[in-house]
């Protein structure tokens, strides 16, 4: 029986991009500067009716790229002000070198990822191959299962990024159509609820002509390593207050997102690890098996940077397979992203499942529930057979 | 959060580039003005030297000085900031009476 919440708020149907666009307006920020892009597109557009009817008081600047989308918003990060920006596919890899600036400037932008594949060929479905390429930019990544995830984890981004201790950009990742174009039922806060749980932003190092700093500086051989060095820390302190907004948020919605979603891992034998809205698709065949008496769990990953290790390590720790499915492909690699973070680490702590990774909805392609009782299968038997026969399995491609 | 982390003055070790990476203010800030203290007259090849006789006031150099290291005197006059002037040479090439002189450092 599910438990009962009292609800703070309304309950209305949304798709994932108009949820982050209300967050957006809930957070009440002062500063967006976004271009356009599908599956994106309705944030920008939400948006851009929030602030021209008066609900939203924010300084919306219509840009001619996205790379000067994110360059504005650091600029104005800078300046104290709460920013927001949103993009896609093409439009992040536009904007590939202002995010490594903006998380080396130590500029808290939350930023809506919504997940879509990369050219050639040009396709607008969905994939995690956009982020994937910029997982190593010094920003924080939340994952959404869900429209309600998106909701709730825009909220708790400004949280994370605005925090002193942490101050870095974090992105929000929904899936392209799957969650961006899809309306669920969804809960939202009142405005009050926010308003208290995001108080203004309190910046240090402000741009201000009365008490003038430089941003932005040389930093050659004799700095520049300790910089690099000022951000690791900064993860690993994000890691500690991504956990302490969750539960703060928890208290307030009813709603605790957790790093790792799991399913099942009581008993699971065999656990399938995956990010974005597949989690559900997995937990749902999962359901099924189990009827079935197969000892099958998964394990939805909500943060991808800074990434769950011990988390990670205490859920596999009676586990004896682990399927990781990446809907990325790094070419040439020895898995996929989510494969390589996993399996690293684990090495060496004495959780040791048999692994072995899935790649899968490359361009948007649908991984039906009898694909993914494929995936669940390729454990099972990896579990009985006792080795891994191979360590990459294209699932839902025409062979 | 501790206040060491956003400190409002640049640590003395800063400057003498031992500090840690705990010790400096995050993101490559620089929290106060800092130029007058890192002396750049080291990088310089060629040393400007002002003949007074020879100088017409006209003050091009001092306009055209990229650094600021001309200085103006109350007659007009000039002189030269050897802490930063870089030897750039542009004084001597703006002035029309030649009043600079280049002359190789060392």
């Amino acid at each position: 029986m599910a438990k009962a919440v009292r609800l703070r708020g309304n309950i209305v149907g949304m798709n994932g991009n108009e949820a982050v666009a209300y967050a957006v307006k809930q957070a009440n920020v002062d500063v967006i500067a976004a271009y356009p892009i599908t599956p994106q597109t309705i944030i920008v557009e939400r948006l851009s009716e929030y602030v021209n009817n008066g609900e939203l008081d924010a300084a919306l600047i219509p840009v001619e790229s996205e790379h000067s989308a994110l360059s504005a918003v650091v600029g104005a990060a800078l300046t104290g002000a709460r920013v927001f920006t949103a993009t896609a596919s093409q439009g992040l890899e536009l904007m590939h070198e202002i995010l490594h600036i903006a998380s080396s400037m130590r500029a808290p932008i939350v930023m809506a990822i919504v997940n879509r594949a990369l050219s050639a060929p040009i396709n607008i479905h969905c994939d995690h191959s956009d982020i994937m390429n910029a997982r190593d930019t010094g920003w924080i990544h939340l994952f959404a299962e869900n429209v309600q995830d998106a909701y709730d984890l825009a909220l708790q981004a400004f949280k994370i990024a605005e925090d002193l201790d942490v101050l870095l950009p974090v992105t929000v990742n929904l899936d392209g159509f799957i969650l961006s174009h899809s309306v669920e039922r969804l809960e939202v806060l009142d405005d009050e609820i926010v308003s208290d749980f995001l108080p203004p932003r309190k910046s240090v190092y402000t741009l201000d002509y009365k008490k003038p700093v430089a941003h932005g500086p040389l930093a050659l051989t004799d700095f520049y390593i300790e910089f690099k060095r000022q951000q690791e820390e900064a993860m690993e302190r994000a890691k500690r207050k991504i956990e302490e907004v969750a539960k703060e948020y928890g208290e307030i919605s009813g709603r605790y997102v957790p790093k790792l979603r799991t399913f099942g891992l009581e008993d699971a034998e065999v656990v399938v690890l995956v990010l974005g809205s597949t989690t559900g698709t997995m937990r749902y065949v999962a359901k099924k098996l189990r009827e079935e008496g197969k000892k099958v769990g998964v394990i939805g990953v909500h943060v991808f940077r800074p990434f769950p290790a011990e988390e990670i390590i205490k859920a596999l720790e009676n586990v004896k397979v682990a399927v990781i499915m990446d809907r990325a492909v790094c070419y040439g690699g020895v898995g996929g992203p989510l494969f390589m973070e996993v399996v690293s680490s684990i090495y060496g702590t004495g959780v040791n499942p048999l692994v072995t990774n899935v790649i899968y909805g490359l361009g948007g392609r649908d991984l039906t529930p009898s694909e993914a009782r494929k995936v669940f299968e390729l454990g099972l038997d990896i579990l009985q057979k006792g080795r891994v026969e191979k360590k990459k399995v294209w699932i839902g491609v025409r062979e | 959060m501790s206040e060491k982390e956003f400190p409002e003055k640049m640590p003395e070790s800063a400057f003498t580039g031992t500090a840690t990476w705990k010790e400096i203010p995050i993101g490559g800030v620089i929290p106060e003005p800092t130029s007058l203290r890192y002396k750049t007259g080291n990088w310089r090849a060629f040393r400007p030297i002002y003949n007074k006789d020879k100088c017409v006031k006209c003050l091009l150099c001092w306009v055209y000085c990229p650094e600021p290291s001309i200085r103006r005197l109350e007659d007009n006059s000039i002189e030269i900031d050897y802490d930063f002037c870089k030897g750039c040479g542009i004084c001597a090439e703006v002035c029309p009476v030649k009043a600079i002189e280049m002359v190789k450092e060392g």
